[in-house]
């Protein structure tokens, strides 16, 4: 039973870079200049489980993303580490997408390429980290889904069963296909691609979809990119910081003496 | 009129917390916009707690009750909630950002083709071009910066909060209120998804928004000789252990109890961090604790920018005094 896995990836800013950007305090603009780029985490874990399931089943995995044309980066990252093709869905009408309408584009770019049994993606991204286009490119698409998967099972060809964490368990979720799976990090270990794949991905098909693909009959304009989107930020700024700090000093003994009995008097204990 | 609604949640026929502290910040908008706060609650067997929530401030409870619907079901809960608020249409819908209402906030958005945002630390009501929106306050790029969003066209403007980021009221069980139950029309085909059982874990842990005191551990420990100090120390304080992101990437704490933008937002009585800079997308994950304690041996981390109380010390030293201290 081959399956039609996609796997939906975004290209974030390094996590461990966003220390460096600041507020230009005269525009409110925020500077991001010389932070590098990477795949978002999360994502990579999601390729793994496509590959595994075809591993075990055979079928073709085709990876998405919704970028500028930089984010093809990661595409070829992914074709390396053995997808079979790529889509890159690249317009600069499509800048500034909130969730809902980066969920619609990815939904139209998928019906664009045709049936599918499966969607894997990561749970969040290291940006945004809303955790919403998952359940959303599911509903636009009309499928279940479920987030937060850290073990699939397959029945059958048709049917899985995923353990779903909550706060303090899981959720055991029995889901039919065609359907979306957004994973955590906990459900495998993924691989890094060989040299060999790396070679391979150079001759593997990437298609490049523009926004005629949500507009074939000129009518959908408003749905896409910033235009579209429900929600606008309208400004950006530092986050407070709390004041006046007491700083509490001398020898150990006498620091937590002291600390200990502030903590006292103001009831935090 | 239902200018605000709250969609509640609950498991095991309990309220999670996070419902009522919404229950309160609903209230407060709905004075502004000179309306009334509604609940959505679905669940089986659990009229209780539509009276529990009219007790908290909703003045109505559209409350849904069916044998299949104890557990959440992503699916066939999505359709019901967007059916109602459809129905309704109200100004303003808040959601608990849970693991499950942000699940659910994200498909009722799409089917409703309104605005959603994420884990909110603050919401207020302004009037814009002679509009009255919803301000949501959100911490964007690992919370190194905030964001100011608006949904200007689109209603309801929706957004989910984490627990512990507002205050619940005190309960008035004298307050009277309007349960309007929902017969759902369920069929086969909502349960695509369909959840078979919910299996708790690690029982003996409390959660930790739950906590009064926590002690969270950062990367500083690993000169000052692991993360055992903490425990100790948390014991001797009574309180709950959590860490930062790199605490976590050392195994020393499970996913449950990192602090910050990627992990748990809490709001305890006392926060103590220790042997951690205090980068902001850890630092964002307690602000709102009433006292907050920062130890570390670097006397310009950022640690001290946020805490009530700062000590600088060597770790290896400071930790063994406070714990002889607390248990004296």
């Amino acid at each position: 039973m081959p399956l039609n896995i996609i796997v939906c990836i975004k290209q974030v800013p390094d996590p461990e870079h966003l220390y460096q950007i600041t507020i230009d305090p005269r525009t409110g603009f925020i500077h991001r200049a010389g932070i590098p780029s990477i795949t978002n985490p999360l994502d990579r874990h999601a390729m793994e489980e496509a590959l595994r399931t075809k591993e075990a089943f055979g079928g073709i995995v085709t990876v998405f993303t919704m970028g500028p044309s930089q984010a093809k980066k990661s595409i070829e990252e992914a074709l390396a580490m053995g997808a079979d093709r790529g889509v890159i869905l690249c317009d600069p009408v499509f800048a500034g997408a909130d969730t809902l309408l980066t969920a619609y584009v990815l939904s139209k770019g998928i019906r664009a390429i045709g049936n599918f049994d499966l969607i894997l993606c990561g749970s969040e991204t290291t940006d945004g980290g809303t955790r919403q286009v998952p359940p959303q490119l599911a509903e636009f698409l009309d499928i279940p889904h479920v987030t937060y998967a850290r073990k699939i099972d397959f029945i059958d060809a048709k049917r899985v069963i995923v353990e779903r964490t909550i706060e303090n368990g899981y959720l055991k979720i029995e889901l039919k296909l065609p359907a979306l799976i957004a994973v955590l990090k906990s459900i495998n270990q993924y691989r890094r691609p060989t040299v060999m794949g790396i070679m391979e991905a150079t001759r593997k098909e990437i298609i490049e979809f523009g926004s005629s693909i949500c507009n074939p009959s000129g009518i959908e304009k408003e749905y896409i990119g910033y235009i579209g989107s429900p929600t606008k930020v309208i400004e950006v700024f530092e986050p407070l910081q709390r004041q006046n700090v007491e700083m509490i000093g001398g020898i150990p003994e006498e620091a937590a003496r002291k600390l200990i009995k502030r903590l006292r008097e103001l009831e935090a204990l | 009129m239902d200018k605000v609604v709250v969609v509640a949640e609950q498991r095991e026929r309990q309220l999670m917390e996070v419902s009522l502290e919404l229950l309160q910040k609903a209230t407060n908008l709905a004075i502004i916009l000179n309306g009334t706060v509604s609940a959505i609650l679905i669940g089986n067997q659990c009229r209780d707690l539509a009276n529990e929530l009219i007790a908290y401030g909703a003045s109505k409870v559209f409350w849904v009750d069916h044998p299949h619907l104890e557990l959440y079901q992503s699916e066939v809960y999505a359709k019901i909630t967007a059916g109602i608020l459809a129905e309704m249409s109200p100004e303003i819908v808040l959601i608990g950002g849970t693991s499950i209402g942000i699940d659910l906030a994200s498909r009722v958005a799409a089917k409703l083709k309104t605005g959603l945002t994420a884990h909110c630390i603050d919401l207020y009501i302004e009037k814009i071009d002679g509009k009255e929106q919803l301000i949501h306050i959100v911490p964007g790029w690992g919370g190194k910066i905030m964001v100011k969003i608006i949904c200007p066209n689109h209603r309801p403007q929706m957004a989910t909060i984490r627990p512990g980021m507002m205050e619940k009221a005190k309960p008035d069980p004298s307050r009277i209120g309007n349960i309007i139950s929902i017969h759902p029309d369920i069929t086969e085909n909502d349960f695509r998804a369909k959840t078979l059982e919910m299996v708790k874990e690690r029982r003996e842990e409390r959660p930790l928004e739950d906590a009064e005191i926590i002690v969270a551990g950062g990367f500083g420990l690993y000169i000052a000789g692991g993360f055992g100090l903490i425990e100790q120390l948390a014991k001797a304080f009574h309180g709950e252990v959590a860490g930062t992101r790199p605490a976590y990437d050392q195994g020393w704490i499970p996913e449950n109890r990192t602090i910050g933008q990627s992990g748990k937002t809490v709001r305890p009585k006392l926060f103590v961090s220790i042997g951690a800079s205090g980068a902001v997308h850890y630092t964002t994950g307690f602000l709102k604790s009433r006292v907050i304690v920062g130890i570390d041996k670097n006397p310009s981390s950022p640690i001290f920018h946020v805490a009530d109380f700062g000590i600088v010390e060597d770790l290896k030293k400071i930790i063994p005094c406070l714990i002889e201290e607390l248990e004296q």
